[in-house]
């Protein structure tokens, strides 16, 4: 096990902890201010997918994609919000749950309809297409430093808008306190479709990204979902800080399992035992993770509420 | 006369970060007695109910029921042992009959509750102490009838209720006159003061009529500390708690 | 005494709720039951096959459904991880036959333990561990409440899935095939029929228990401590084990009706313990009416046919499903059961 592989799997860790935390960020803040649980939110990932996927295509530049894909999962978020969400504040979550998985059916039937079953192809730009060379010597694709970098920048900007901005501290009020931010006049149901739409948004963000890396397909959303939501279960629902923390750690307790799970078990079973036994427990291993960790902390690990 | 102690706190103390809500409380319940706690809000009222009904653990200190140690026992151990308890805010199952909701209580007293054959709606064993508990309220007549078509006051009737049917050794009544009126007010009190010769009453009381009328001692919460303790008479004169609710 | 029980009193109580062969809510669920029972029987005089086939998956799924039902309906725990149970009870059916099959040992440590291919030995199998698996995750997952535990059930169930998806012992992700159907002593199993008259059965018994279930003393402390815990509690019961009793017997109702779909489908993949089976059983019971104990046949039924309807006419049935769940969620709550039959009564 060489240093430079450790280095190389830490990064690719990094990318999909940031990944998911585009993912989490918008479930938990939704979660935090609305006390909702919304399972269509890989729809977003998936919507945010697709316009980059047909915008690139027909303009020729990711940019424009990127743009169109991001403005595509709010403006879907905000109808959403508008047509079915906000009828569901106030339901208990067996409902949320049901509303928003029939929710999903709708967008991927319907995107298979549109589009078809076969997934449409999306390139990362020709400009990001190159090489860095890593610390040990490894060579690692642009691309996907650039996606880190895009999480790490949207990170930054999140702590900035919530914890610095007017809108921020209506969002934090709403958290605390619903009526109290109702008396004072703010307009609780624009606040509240400000922020489906940003967490759309920012899912969007991390569809047409990972779109660019992966395939554009339906479902492509649903995966990422489960795993954001073991997210949010580690750090605590509704806590910012805890995505962070807790998308971080899922995605690079994830690769490294994958790598050096199979390798580990090399070492006292014959190989073919060895990677069939390491690729299974590498599978479940966030998920004992997760167990692990609500077993002494119930509520996760930055709970917001007690 | 002294007669027999059957709840004690002893040296309770709990901290919420750098607020100390409950400071070194120290009280008992004596059989036959209506034992009254007043304080003005924020004094943690609601912190001591909880560690004694064992929502909250004390940092230090200890509860005892007929000389048996609560203090690490769950809600419902404490229930089993003769802790019985209404809340401030009503707490019954609404859809369920005044009936079911009280042979709960029964269900407890009997054992576990891992029997899965026998129906539990023609089971005389629960149907007739519930029936009892709920002829002491006088509230036979609503038995069938759903919590949520009850009144206000018949609420109170049913809390009180179903802890009467735990066979309680003491009981703890949150509030139990908020929002009654005058004449539910009246019934009740009534009723409490024939109750509490079976079991003595904790009650914790906003309603300043009816703990002096009521009550046989009374305790006086301030800043999570007892600061007066003593008869109505002893009580009502007390320099200390005429500052405590009419000063500043 | 006279107004101990609860059928001599003139208030409104409970026993006029209570269903009675004649009343509107009787006749639905004996018609429903009949005709899932009759409906089958009837095809297969006319010779065919493929609808008693069909009736048998309505039948297992609505099983499956029914151990759904009791945990969300009954309990209050909205479990989003049932998938695991009914795919486990569908790998004991699987592996164990196709050791029997191979005449290969299932397990060879501590003892030596042969495949079997007889339904009795597999059931009970299925029902232990699945039992055993739902201890484990209840345990855990029953310390929290609300949004945390619909999540943690779909996470352990996902662990469930990606085991046996990278698992590659028995298929991984391609799944095993059942090759001949496991027996029961004295049936031919193989008829479709008989096959549809056994799920119709085990249907019928889970739903029997159930009904006794809830009617119990501990069925009495499960409906308190879905309405309110604090009363329950309070009354001197801790709900916690209630609630993981509930909750395991819940999984063993769903793993045995699994065992017996997969010895449907000769076949058994990662598929049956898939999100998105664990969302469809949940759209079951809502269709149906949660809470109420023919629901979970009213649902299955509905969805069973769409399916297959809507999916002869269209490959994108789903979406006209998500559209009729989405209406059916926010403007009709009590399902079809509280359409056709009126409303439930928790006592």
């Amino acid at each position: 096990m060489s240093v430079t592989l450790l280095i190389e799997q830490l990064i690719n860790g990094l990318q999909l902890g940031t990944m998911l935390f585009l993912m989490a960020s918008g479930l938990t803040l939704v979660f935090g201010v609305m006390g909702l649980i919304n399972l269509a939110h890989g729809s977003f990932y998936m919507v945010g997918a697709y316009a980059t996927a047909v915008v690139s295509a027909a303009s020729g530049s990711f940019l424009l994609g990127l743009a169109a894909g991001v403005i595509a999962a709010a403006a879907t978020g905000a109808l959403v919000e508008l047509i079915v969400i906000r009828r569901l504040y106030h339901r208990p979550h067996l409902d949320q749950v049901l509303a928003t998985f029939a929710l999903i059916l709708i967008f991927s039937e319907g995107t298979r309809w549109l589009f078809g079953s076969s997934p449409l192809w999306l390139n990362p730009p020709e400009w990001l297409n190159g090489f860095a060379t890593l610390p040990g010597g490894a060579r690692y694709p642009i691309y996907r430093l650039v996606i880190i970098g895009v999480g790490i920048a949207v990170a930054i900007a999140l702590y900035v808008v919530i914890s610095r901005t007017r809108l921020g501290m209506r969002i934090r009020a709403g958290e605390s306190d619903r009526e109290m931010i109702g008396a004072l006049g703010v307009n609780i149901a624009k606040l509240y479709t400000l922020v489906f739409a940003m967490g759309a948004a920012l899912a969007g963000l991390a569809g047409a990204m990972v779109g660019a890396l992966q395939s554009v397909q339906v479902g492509m959303g649903e995966p990422v979902l489960i795993l954001a939501f073991v997210v949010i279960v580690i750090g605590g629902i509704g806590s910012i800080k805890g995505a962070l923390f807790g998308a971080i750690l899922v995605g690079v307790v994830d690769t490294l399992g994958r790598v050096y799970l199979p390798a580990l078990f090399n070492n006292f079973m014959p190989a073919s035992e060895a990677t069939a036994i390491g690729a299974a427990l590498a599978a479940m291993l966030i998920y004992i993770l997760m167990a692990v960790i609500l077993a002494f902390k119930p509520k996760g690990l930055f709970a917001a509420h007690d | 006369m002294m007669s027999e102690i059957l709840l004690s706190l002893d040296n309770l103390n709990k901290s919420f970060g750098a607020l100390r809500a409950t400071q070194d409380v120290s009280l008992d319940l004596r059989a036959g007695e209506i034992h009254a706690l007043i304080g003005p809000n924020g004094a943690g009222k609601s912190t001591l109910i909880g560690q004694i009904a064992g929502n909250l653990r004390p940092d230090t200190g200890s509860i005892q029921l007929v000389g048996q140690e609560l203090t690490s026992m769950s809600v419902a151990q404490r229930a089993r042992l003769g802790l019985g308890r209404s809340f401030q805010v009503s707490s019954l199952a609404e859809p369920l009959s005044v009936m079911r909701n009280v042979m709960v209580a029964v269900q407890a007293l009997q054992g576990h509750s891992f029997r899965f054959w026998k129906p539990v709606n023609h089971d005389r064993s629960l149907l007739e102490p519930a029936y009892e508990a709920l002829e002491r309220m006088q509230l036979t007549h609503r038995a069938w009838t759903p919590v949520s078509e009850l009144s206000h006051g018949e609420r109170r009737q049913v809390e009180v209720a179903c802890a009467l049917a735990l066979k309680p050794r003491a009981l703890l009544l949150d509030e139990p006159m908020a929002g009654l009126g005058p004449e539910g007010s009246a019934h009740l009190t009534e009723l409490l003061e024939t109750l509490k010769l079976e079991v003595p009453i904790l009650l914790i009381e906003h309603d300043m009529e009816a703990v002096f009328r009521l009550a046989d001692r009374i305790s006086v919460l301030v800043a999570g500390a007892v600061i007066a303790h003593g008869d109505s008479a002893t009580i009502r004169q007390d320099p200390r708690v005429r500052e405590a609710y009419l000063g500043d | 005494m006279t107004n101990l029980d609860s059928s001599s009193t003139a208030e409104p109580g409970v026993a006029q709720h209570r269903a009675r062969w004649h009343d509107r809510k009787g006749l639905v669920q004996i018609a429903l039951l009949a005709g899932l029972l009759l409906v089958p029987i009837g095809l297969h005089l006319l010779g065919h096959v493929y609808y008693v086939n069909l009736a048998s998956k309505v039948t297992l799924i609505a099983m499956a459904a029914v151990g759904l039902n009791l945990a969300i309906g009954y309990g209050g725990m909205v479990s989003f991880g049932h998938a695991a149970y009914f795919g486990l009870g569908g790998y004991v059916a699987g592996i164990s036959a196709y050791h029997a099959f191979d005449a290969t040992a299932l397990i060879t440590w501590p003892v030596s333990i042969p495949g079997s291919d007889n339904m009795l030995v597999i059931w009970l199998a299925a029902i232990v561990l699945c039992g055993l698996l739902a201890l484990a995750i209840g345990a855990i997952s029953l310390r929290t409440t609300g949004v945390y535990f619909i999540m943690i059930t779909l996470a352990f169930a996902q662990m469930v899935y990606y085991f046996a998806n990278s698992w590659p012992s028995y298929g991984g992700e391609d799944g095993l095939p059942i090759y001949l159907r496991n027996g029961l002593p004295g049936l031919d199993t193989n008829d479709a029929l008989t096959f549809f008259l056994i799920s119709f059965a085990g249907l019928v018994l889970a739903m029997a228990i159930t009904s006794r279930l809830m009617k119990s003393r501990f069925g009495a402390a499960l409906t308190m401590a879905r309405l309110n815990d604090t009363r329950l509690a309070t009354a001197g019961i801790n709900p916690y084990p209630i609630r993981l009793a509930a909750f395991v017997i819940s999984a063993m109702i769903t793993g045995l009706a699994g065992a017996l779909y997969a010895d449907l489908n000769g076949f058994v993949s990662p598929s049956m313990l898939s999100w998105h089976f664990s969302g469809e059983l949940m759209v079951i019971v809502i269709l149906g009416g949660v809470g109420r104990l023919y629901g979970p046949l009213a649902g299955a039924v509905l969805f069973v046919m769409m399916e297959t309807l809507l999916g002869g006419l269209t490959e994108y049935w789903q979406l006209f499903l998500g559209l009729l769940l989405l209406v059916v969620v926010l403007f009709a709550k009590h399902g079809v059961m509280g359409w056709l039959a009126g409303r439930e009564h928790d006592e």
